[in-house]
């Protein structure tokens, strides 16, 4: 039997990507348990911000939704979505965290519809806050959990986040604030980043077990490969001990 | 202005700054007079049907949900509504009472997506027009400031800009792109608070939302809350009213007022509750069913509490953690 299963892989990943003294907009599934394990391991100075108001929560108990209680438990701040927002558009924020149905070669996102905009075949939630994360964050860490043709998509359905548009320059001719997007993709298979001429999409490291033609056939575009690549790590046992004893005890997620 | 980009999505709820001045002006009461009344008054005073209504927070944290379940009891049709919700726009959707949604996020973050949400919309019974949540409060604070727009960095390049009504124009100064966004003014707002005086002055404790924005963009505003404080209370701590008393058209006394969502550091959420709603939701014959045993099957609020039981309440203050 396996030590952890994927959800516990990515969640360690995603740890593992979150810097000591940090700001870091936090919302639902993945990024919370990840922002609690970096906290009580490498990161306990990570500043975790939640859209609705919270700023710096301990997060020594797991939130269930990006307003409740726990996103603002031994806070500094406890203010309002416009203060948050405002404070990402003025540059404060280095790190969004992120979620897609589907995403594409340029880490555009979809969270909106599948299939016409009118009616829809699939209603999905919505932008709420991602749209406005994807814009205002320095750096956006994409966390999809199922790696394959369905969710990496030559073209998503509907454009609600934006990555880098159509290319090089597109974010900064839109209008988007200058050097921002998406900077890492962590998913069931693989860590990739953004190859800086093209902003495209590249494979940097493997997760265990996991090839590159495997990665290849599961993404539904030209992925671009980096010279070297790297196994991403396994969780270690005390990240396993913290994640599954003191971060969701109540297994919410894992 | 030279405007570069024009969002295609339908305008629900067109800025009018200057109606709005000549409603604050006429309507809203510059005297501290009680304005204490039952939510069934409140509802049936102050909403029409066709109006434009708003809600803050969302139902799973300090949503005014006993107002919204007594709007559904009153059956108010042809809503138009701000979407950025949960179970309280799940329940709106549910009971048929919305026409138009201007959506930004319907949905029921560790569950899923909602399901009633996809009924309305995949059917083609709701309309929506996309914005993100910021853009949503930053109408709200656009109304509250009395303008027509406000100039943000969000939404710009994205399908989520082209379906809304929002447009682009060159910034006048540096010449590069820049979203306006259309002031958001509600006909009706609800607000559930921690505590509130007779005459409206509200405080609201840890996060605060987008209740701000929120109240000073309605035309009238509806407030229940936990508990009703001495007015005395309010003026010996004046910085934590939130939300002064002129902003308020009803004040409607609601303990455990956003059950089954949780009311920081009094109660914390119903999970069971939400947990069964959620499953229940994805069959329209059960949704039916839930709308009749816990809306239209209570009269009033004080039914709804005694229905859900005052043990599974005093359960739900033990579960909510401190500061």
């Amino acid at each position: 039997m396996a030590r952890y299963n994927e959800t516990e892989f990515l969640i360690c990943l995603a740890a593992s990507l979150m810097e000591d003294g940090a700001t870091a907009f936090i919302g639902t599934g993945i990024p919370m348990l990840a922002a609690a394990l970096a906290k009580k391991t490498h990161a306990p100075n990570l500043v975790a911000v939640f859209e609705f108001g919270g700023t710096g929560a301990s997060l020594e108990r797991l939130p269930l939704a990006v307003g409740e209680s726990r996103t603002f438990h031994k806070a500094v701040a406890a203010s309002g979505i416009c203060d948050i927002m405002e404070t990402a558009q003025r540059g404060f924020i280095e790190y969004g965290f992120l979620g897609a149905a589907q995403i594409d070669m340029y880490g555009n996102l979809n969270t909106t519809i599948i299939g016409p905009y009118w009616p829809p075949k699939v209603r999905l939630p919505g932008s709420g806050g991602a749209n406005d994360v994807g814009s205002h964050c320095w750096k956006n860490i994409i966390i999809v959990r199922q790696h394959d043709t369905r969710r990496f998509v030559p073209k998503v359905d509907f454009l609600t986040t934006p990555g880098y548009l159509t290319g090089p320059g597109a974010r900064e001719k839109a209008g988007l604030p200058p050097n921002t997007g998406p900077y890492r993709v962590v998913t069931s298979l693989a860590l990739l980043d953004f190859e800086p001429e093209s902003k495209r999409m590249r494979l940097i490291g493997l997760n265990p077990n996991v090839t590159v033609e495997q990665v290849k056939q599961n993404t539904g575009f030209e992925l671009l490969v980096a010279d070297h690549l790297i196994t991403n790590p396994e969780p270690t046992d005390e990240q396993l001990r913290i994640l599954r004893e003191e971060v969701d005890p109540d297994h919410y997620y894992i | 202005m030279n405007i570069l980009e024009s969002g295609i999505g339908e305008l629900f709820q067109p800025p009018d700054p200057d109606g709005f001045r000549e409603w604050v002006h006429k309507h809203k009461n510059t005297r501290m007079v009680s304005k204490v009344m039952s939510e069934q008054e409140a509802i049936a005073r102050l909403v029409k049907d066709g109006d434009y209504i708003g809600t803050e927070l969302y139902g799973t944290v300090r949503g005014p949900m006993s107002l919204i379940r007594e709007l559904v009891r009153q059956g108010k049709k042809h809503l138009r509504v701000a979407g950025q919700g949960i179970h309280e726009i799940d329940l709106l959707l549910a009971a048929d009472m919305v026409d138009a949604l201007d959506i930004t996020y319907i949905g029921w973050e560790v569950y899923g997506i909602s399901h009633i949400l996809r009924r309305a919309v995949e059917s083609g019974r709701v309309k929506t027009t996309e914005w993100s949540n910021a853009a949503i409060s930053w109408r709200f604070k656009a109304a509250a400031m009395g303008v027509p727009f406000i100039p943000v960095r969000s939404m710009l390049g994205t399908d989520t800009l082209k379906y809304s009504a929002a447009k682009v124009v060159e910034d006048p100064w540096t010449g590069k792109p820049i979203c306006l966004l259309p002031a958001l003014y509600l006909d009706v707002g609800f607000i559930h608070v921690h505590q509130a005086d007779e005459f409206g002055n509200c405080r609201i404790e840890g996060i605060s939302g987008f209740a701000f924005e929120l109240a000073r963009a309605s035309k009238t505003l509806i407030v229940s809350t936990e508990e009703i404080v001495p007015t005395e209370e309010i003026r010996r701590y004046p910085e934590r009213t939130i939300l002064p008393y002129y902003l308020v058209d009803a004040v409607v006394l609601a303990k455990y007022g956003s059950h089954p969502g949780e009311m920081c550091y009094r109660y914390w959420r119903d999970e069971e509750h939400l947990l069964q709603f959620y499953k229940d939701s994805a069959d329209p014959e059960k949704t039916r069913a839930y709308l009749d045993k816990w809306v239209y099957g209570c009269k009033n609020h004080d039914d709804y509490i005694e229905k859900v039981g005052i043990e599974r309440l005093k359960q739900l203050e033990k579960m909510i953690g401190g500061r």
